[in-house]
């Protein structure tokens, strides 16, 4: 832990003066044990009404059928589906951080991975939404499951990407709510012990008992480490099976080989560019910004630009491909998708995945608040009409040209979208006000060995290379939350 | 004989805890159990916490995954409803990797940490036994049965020379119950 001082190029995780173990966990609770201020109530309310919209309009499509949607006998699958892999992608950033990242050791997951876990759960129910709403019959959605019955037993077909997604999106729900809820028991603990009444009560039962002691964090460490093994290529597979609902088929546009890393890329672009649209917002509300600091901003606006790139190059593939193929029809399906008459929507993904990230390579831009989070929102746009190309492109041209058709989507395909948005909002801001929106347990690790404050102590010391003092320091001016005078007195 | 049933000695920093603990250590004074706000690694190390095996639980947890997959799916595509598509195989193993690769982190997943739960008695609405409220906000506690070590004037020394804020001494082991 602390037997040796962290490399002081490292820039620090923790940033402020006189920070303790009890100002973090102050500072963390702040939001927790205080009325929410007007910020939280104005987002609440508008998040609720997206929710009401969102109940409205799935019990119209319940009510109705699905005949409420714009689909038509050509273009069968659209919007539904659209937002489906919309969510789910951006679920994906969460388990990312949580997993992936714990396992490669960036330790700059321990601010981010707690809310970020929060984002994959809520994103999932509001993709699992779509799942149900989309089958016209949802009272049977049990029919999806390979439960024994009284029609011969007649079992799923096992052979569909469609019951294959049923099984990963449920694993990689439960596992996610499993990996996430035993990382809040200590926080939850270290609520319940600063509760009084009521709160405390209820406090007692989420936190299953927890009292920190040696054996049971020992434990804690261990599970943490093999779920975020397993869940690390369960993240993969979800998507690469979400993949497979495309390239299993053979629609000219879908049926490639190259989904499978692609749409995994581009999940994780688009979970990682709604996390920075959350926690931008949330750290300055809350106050967080010593904690989800310039470096964690700047890390995962450098993930943007790289998978946003892979997502860039797999889109040029896609168009070599479908030439070099030599089909026809496939070649038919990339020259319609860019200038067909739904060449904005292509050109709009085109710009907003592939040339807008581009600007992250400026680190003027990519330090900037404001500018990262107008991108981060561009790329989920971009991300969106992603899938909408994909889906509706490849579809709108039947096999005989009799069929073509386009898609226009009805008030209650748009109430559905629109409103999953306001669902996902509504639990996020309720999740703020109840649990803590940083892993406390984590960031307390961090305040010895890679706080602003216990760099500064290395440096007054002496003993340091000064070159790697100065290239410190100067790595420090990008940080909004450090103050540079401190610095200009060494 | 009083009443005094634990000491605790309140740190601070978990270093200087960890001193704490050698110095209790080097006296033959057996520690009860540390609580703390934060994993300290290397800690148990000292206190003789054996490794976990809960790794080799996730293993065969996962093991029964696969088998569970693979042998419900040939019961229903080979021995229950056989069905003929194009005349390929009824098992068509390719096929099944995906859901028995989900069902194996599923039940992994599941057992491991039902595992962990019941290992450490963690269960919802246990009545959490705590010994003091701070140690999982900013102290790092070393708890010392009085009554199996009774010098209790040197266990004081040994913690506050270690560097204790504070040393408390309990009438009652949880103070979490009303």
């Amino acid at each position: 832990m602390s037997g040796h001082n962290e490399s002081i190029l490292r820039e620090p995780l923790i940033t402020g003066k006189n920070i303790t173990y009890a100002q973090i966990t102050d500072d963390i609770l702040l939001p927790v044990e205080n009325k929410p201020n007007r910020a939280w109530w104005i987002g609440f309310i508008i998040s609720l009404c997206g929710a009401t919209l969102w109940v409205v309009a799935v019990s119209y499509t319940f009510w109705f059928g699905i005949g409420a949607w714009g689909l038509n006998k050509t273009v069968g699958w659209a919007w539904d589906i659209t937002g489906f892999v919309w969510w789910v992608g951006i679920g994906h950033a969460g388990t990312l951080i949580s997993a992936v990242l714990l396992l490669f050791r960036q330790n700059w997951r321990n601010s981010i991975n707690r809310s970020a876990e929060a984002m994959t759960i809520f994103a999932v129910i509001c993709a699992a939404t779509y799942v149900v709403s989309h089958m016209g019959r949802p009272w049977l959605a049990y029919w999806v499951l390979p439960l024994p019955n009284q029609f011969g037993s007649l079992w799923v077909n096992f052979n569909s990407p469609l019951v294959w997604d049923m099984f990963a999106i449920s694993t990689y729900f439960s596992v996610s709510l499993l990996f996430w809820y035993t990382g809040l028991l200590p926080d939850i603990a270290t609520i319940r012990d600063r509760a009084e009444g009521m709160r405390k009560k209820v406090y007692t039962v989420l936190s299953f008992g927890w009292t920190g002691n040696v054996k049971t964090w020992q434990r804690f460490e261990a599970v943490s480490l093999i779920l975020a093994g397993i869940s690390t290529p369960l993240v993969l597979s979800v998507h690469t099976i979400v993949s497979m609902d495309f390239a299993t088929s053979v629609i000219p546009g879908w049926h490639t080989t190259i989904f499978p890393p692609y749409f995994v890329a581009g999940a994780i672009f688009s979970g990682f560019a709604m996390v920075l649209t959350l926690l931008l917002v949330a750290r300055k509300v809350l106050g967080l910004e010593n904690y989800i600091t310039m470096f964690h901003i700047e890390s995962m606006n450098k993930i943007i630009i790289l998978t946003g790139s892979i997502v860039g190059v797999a889109y040029l593939t896609e168009f070599f491909i479908a030439w070099y193929s030599g089909s026809e029809y496939e070649q038919y399906a990339f020259i319609n998708r860019s200038t067909g008459p739904y060449w904005w929507a292509y050109w709009m993904m085109m710009t907003c995945n592939v040339i807008s990230p581009q600007l992250l390579w400026f680190k003027k831009i990519r330090t900037n608040i404001a500018a990262t989070w107008i991108l981060s929102i561009v790329v989920n746009i971009g991300m969106w009409f992603e899938r909408f190309v994909i889906i509706v492109t490849s579809l709108h041209r039947d096999y005989l040209p009799s069929s073509w058709a386009m898609f226009y989507p009805t008030w209650v395909d748009v109430s559905v979208f629109v409103g999953s948005i306001g669902l996902f909002f509504t639990l996020f801001l309720l999740f703020l006000r109840v649990l803590p929106s940083i892993a406390i347990a984590e960031v307390k690790l961090l305040l010895k060995s890679a706080s602003e404050q216990a760099k500064l102590e290395l440096i007054k010391d002496g003993h340091l290379d000064k070159e790697q003092v100065a290239e410190y320091v100067e790595s420090l001016d990008k940080f909004d939350s450090v103050k540079q005078e401190e610095y200009a007195k060494i | 004989m009083s009443n005094i049933k634990y000491i605790l000695g309140s740190f601070g920093d978990p270093d200087e805890m960890m001193h704490g603990i050698e110095k209790l250590q080097e006296n033959n004074i057996k520690i009860h159990d540390v609580y703390t706000p934060m994993p300290i690694h290397g800690i148990e190390a000292k206190l003789g916490v054996k490794r976990s095996r809960l790794d080799i639980a996730a293993f065969f947890f996962g093991i029964t995954g696969t088998m569970t997959m693979l042998t419900g799916v040939y019961l229903a595509t080979v021995v229950d409803w056989p069905i003929n598509i194009g005349g390929k195989t009824h098992f068509a193993l390719p096929d099944f990797i995906p859901i028995t690769f989900e069902l194996t982190i599923l039940f992994c997943a599941f057992g491991l940490v039902g595992s962990y739960y019941a290992s450490t008695h963690l269960f919802p609405g246990r009545a959490p036994r705590v010994m003091d409220l701070r140690a999982t906000n900013d102290r790092f506690i070393i708890a010392v049965d009085a009554k199996e070590n009774t010098e209790h004037t040197k266990i004081d020394e040994l913690l506050k020379g270690a560097g204790a804020l504070e040393v408390k001494y309990n009438e009652r082991k949880y103070i979490s119950y009303e």
